[in-house]
């Protein structure tokens, strides 16, 4: 415990800006992760524990992109559209068969993948940690706010992962494709009645969520080392976010993502050690007084 | 399916006398398969054999632990694997700090263990399927940042290292090979039965109904909350044992024993032998063990192996080795009948 560096922190502005930013980056990348998880969730009722496997393809994806190709922004789209061939086919392929199912036998489907998933990225990429890098375009001066100091890179990621946010939550409460998708969430049977592919709808969710997860991934690959199983860490904390914002709520996991953020980021400075000890302290808490998380509708 | 077929076949007998032959079966058995494992170092010299059967012990009391949890009650735990460690650890750290002879520190563990999965347990088993299993892992968790973050008492990373002390008790010396190989198999027969009796009484039926139908139960006037919790803690006990077993096996504990892919083996040695017969999770055990000891050896890409061998489990038979099997010869039986 240090909490006189928490306290030296709070009364700096410019350690202030650094820590809030850093939490915010943090926050954004587990939201972007969290809400394919939430989504998944709340139409198909499947907890995908494979869910960090995405992440951790949609960094490689982005990494041999931006290796081959030298173009961030190609980077970024293998990453995103990679991730979300490969959920598209593992929901058709896999989990389509277990729907209905005992929960244990879609959590066991799913452990299985994040064993064989983490085995083929060691085979592909080697089971030494790598780096993506940070683009050229990117290594430019920092910015200065209040005498702290904000990469650029970090504004780009914030900015992406709050226009993801914003139109998955007009599409989601607007569109048509989004009023059939909560219809499949609600009465899967009502809307394959009514002459709709809820087949269709479950695999595109489900590759929605993959492509979101992916494209965290993507973005996190110029700031994080890449590393078999890098997955597992944002999966549970992920976890801890949708179950903390109430599961299957939108706006639930983008305010329990921030909140995580910022534990973890204020955190590291207070409890260096229990960093990650304070973020369950915390879902425990949440749990304990509203059992379906800050914004869950369903009673449990 | 087979609890029905065995619900069927005891009322040809008047009930009581039917649960006590039943008893007296179980413990016969027990002692039967307590001879046969304690021959075994007369049998053969094997050294790797015997480390394989005190593992088979300490996961084997886990995973049926685990199973009083996910079959009988259904409650998906994830964070099973804390007491797993809880056990490990609070047995070595008595044993290192204290030097009590070893029967007291093995009662003061349970001890701690109920305590402890008593307060856990409380918060915990008034939430429901995936949020259970999701604040189960985060207790987990929280004691796996606990042992790490405070290094000066438990090690930290490093784990409980310099050996767990075993003074001779009562003629037993747990240092000598032998003496801790007959020591585990008879904490793993013991707790076997003990879980099973717990399974076969009323309490335990209690349990299979608040699983088929909580609010059934609750209005025959079951507390479920109390149902639920005691189990809770029951389970803990036997899993600490486990913990115990292991740590006086390796002479120490090392974080890994609480972290939660301990608890997803527990879940995935279920399902690989079975959750809805008693002896299920005790053939899974053995099939992973076995499973892991002879892929390791081929090659370092375990986790694709493993992989596929749990979806031919889970997509293939559905179910676990012991269940698929049992509802087979149920099968076959019926239909010798006629039925």
């Amino acid at each position: 415990m240090d909490l006189d560096a928490l306290a030296g922190c709070l009364s700096s502005s410019s350690c202030l800006v650094t820590q809030t930013t850093s939490g915010l980056i943090i926050g954004m990348l587990l939201f972007l992760v969290a809400v394919g998880l939430t989504l998944i969730f709340g139409v198909l009722k499947i907890v995908n524990f494979s869910h960090g496997a995405f992440y951790m393809f949609g960094a490689y994806f982005a990494m041999t992109a931006y290796q081959l190709t030298g173009s961030f922004a190609l980077a970024m789209l293998a990453g995103a559209a990679g991730t979300a061939i490969l959920g598209l086919i593992f929901e058709r392929v896999f989990m389509s068969r277990v729907y209905g199912a005992d929960v244990l036998m879609q959590l066991l489907v799913c452990y299985a993948f994040v064993l064989i998933f983490d085995d083929v990225v060691r085979l592909i990429w080697g089971p030494e940690f790598r780096s993506m890098g940070m683009p050229a375009a990117f290594q430019v001066m920092p910015l200065f706010i209040a005498g702290g100091v904000v990469p650029p890179y970090y504004l780009l990621l914030i900015g992406v992962a709050l226009v993801a946010a914003i139109v998955l939550g007009i599409g989601l409460s607007r569109s048509r494709i989004g009023k059939v998708i909560r219809a499949a969430a609600h009465n899967p049977g009502m809307v394959s009645a009514l002459g709709i592919n809820t087949g269709l709808i479950y695999g595109g969710v489900f590759a929605l969520g993959g492509m979101l997860a992916g494209l965290a991934g993507a973005l996190a690959a110029p700031v994080r080392s890449l590393t078999p199983g890098m997955g597992f860490s944002v999966l549970i904390e992920s976890f801890i976010v949708t179950v903390i914002g109430g599961m299957g709520s939108i706006l639930g996991a983008l305010i329990g993502a921030l909140l995580l953020g910022l534990i973890r980021s204020y955190g590291s400075l207070g409890f260096p050690l229990f960093t990650e000890g304070l973020m369950y302290l915390f879902m425990v808490i949440v749990l304990v007084s509203k059992p379906t998380g800050l914004f869950g509708k369903e009673a449990a | 399916m087979t609890e029905l077929e065995a619900g069927r076949a005891e009322t040809l007998v008047p009930a009581r006398d039917g649960a006590a032959l039943h008893r007296y079966r179980d413990v016969l058995i027990a002692l039967v398969a307590f001879a046969v494992l304690a021959s075994l170092p007369l049998l053969s010299g094997s050294k790797a054999l015997l480390d394989f059967v005190i593992r088979c012990s300490a996961y084997g009391l886990f995973a049926t632990s685990l199973n009083l949890l996910v079959g009988y009650t259904g409650l998906t735990s994830f964070g099973h694997g804390m007491f797993f460690g809880l056990g490990a650890y609070s047995f070595g750290l008595i044993m290192q700090k204290l030097g009590v002879p070893i029967p007291v520190a093995f009662i003061a563990t349970l001890a701690i263990t109920a305590v402890i999965a008593a307060v856990i347990g409380a918060i915990c088993v008034r939430l429901k399927e995936i949020y259970f299993a999701f604040v189960t892992l985060a207790f987990q968790m929280l004691i796996h940042s606990t042992i790490l973050s405070w290094a000066s008492f438990t090690g930290g990373d490093q784990g409980l290292r310099g050996g767990i002390p075993r003074p001779t008790f009562l003629g037993i010396n747990l240092a000598d090979h032998v003496h801790l190989y007959i020591a585990s198999c008879a904490l793993l027969i013991l707790g076997l039965l003990a879980m099973r009796q717990i399974a076969q009484s009323p309490f335990g039926y209690t349990l299979r109904m608040i699983r088929d139908n909580a609010a059934r139960a609750s209005f025959l006037g079951i507390d479920v909350w109390r149902a639920k919790l005691t189990v809770f803690v029951l389970a803990a006990l036997f899993a600490s044992m486990g913990g115990m077993v292991m740590a006086l096996f390796v002479s120490g504990a090392y974080p890994e024993f609480a972290y939660w892919t301990i608890s997803g083996e527990g879940i995935f040695i279920n399902m690989l032998g079975g959750v809805s017969t008693f002896l299920g999770p005790m053939v899974g055990t053995v099939l992973l063990l076995l499973l892991n000891d002879t892929v390791t050896r081929f090659t370092e890409y375990h986790g694709i192996v493993l992989g596929v061998v749990i979806l031919f489990f889970a997509l293939g038979l559905r179910k676990g080795l012991l269940d698929f099997t049992a509802e087979w010869f149920a099968h076959r039986r019926d239909a010798g009948e006629g039925r």
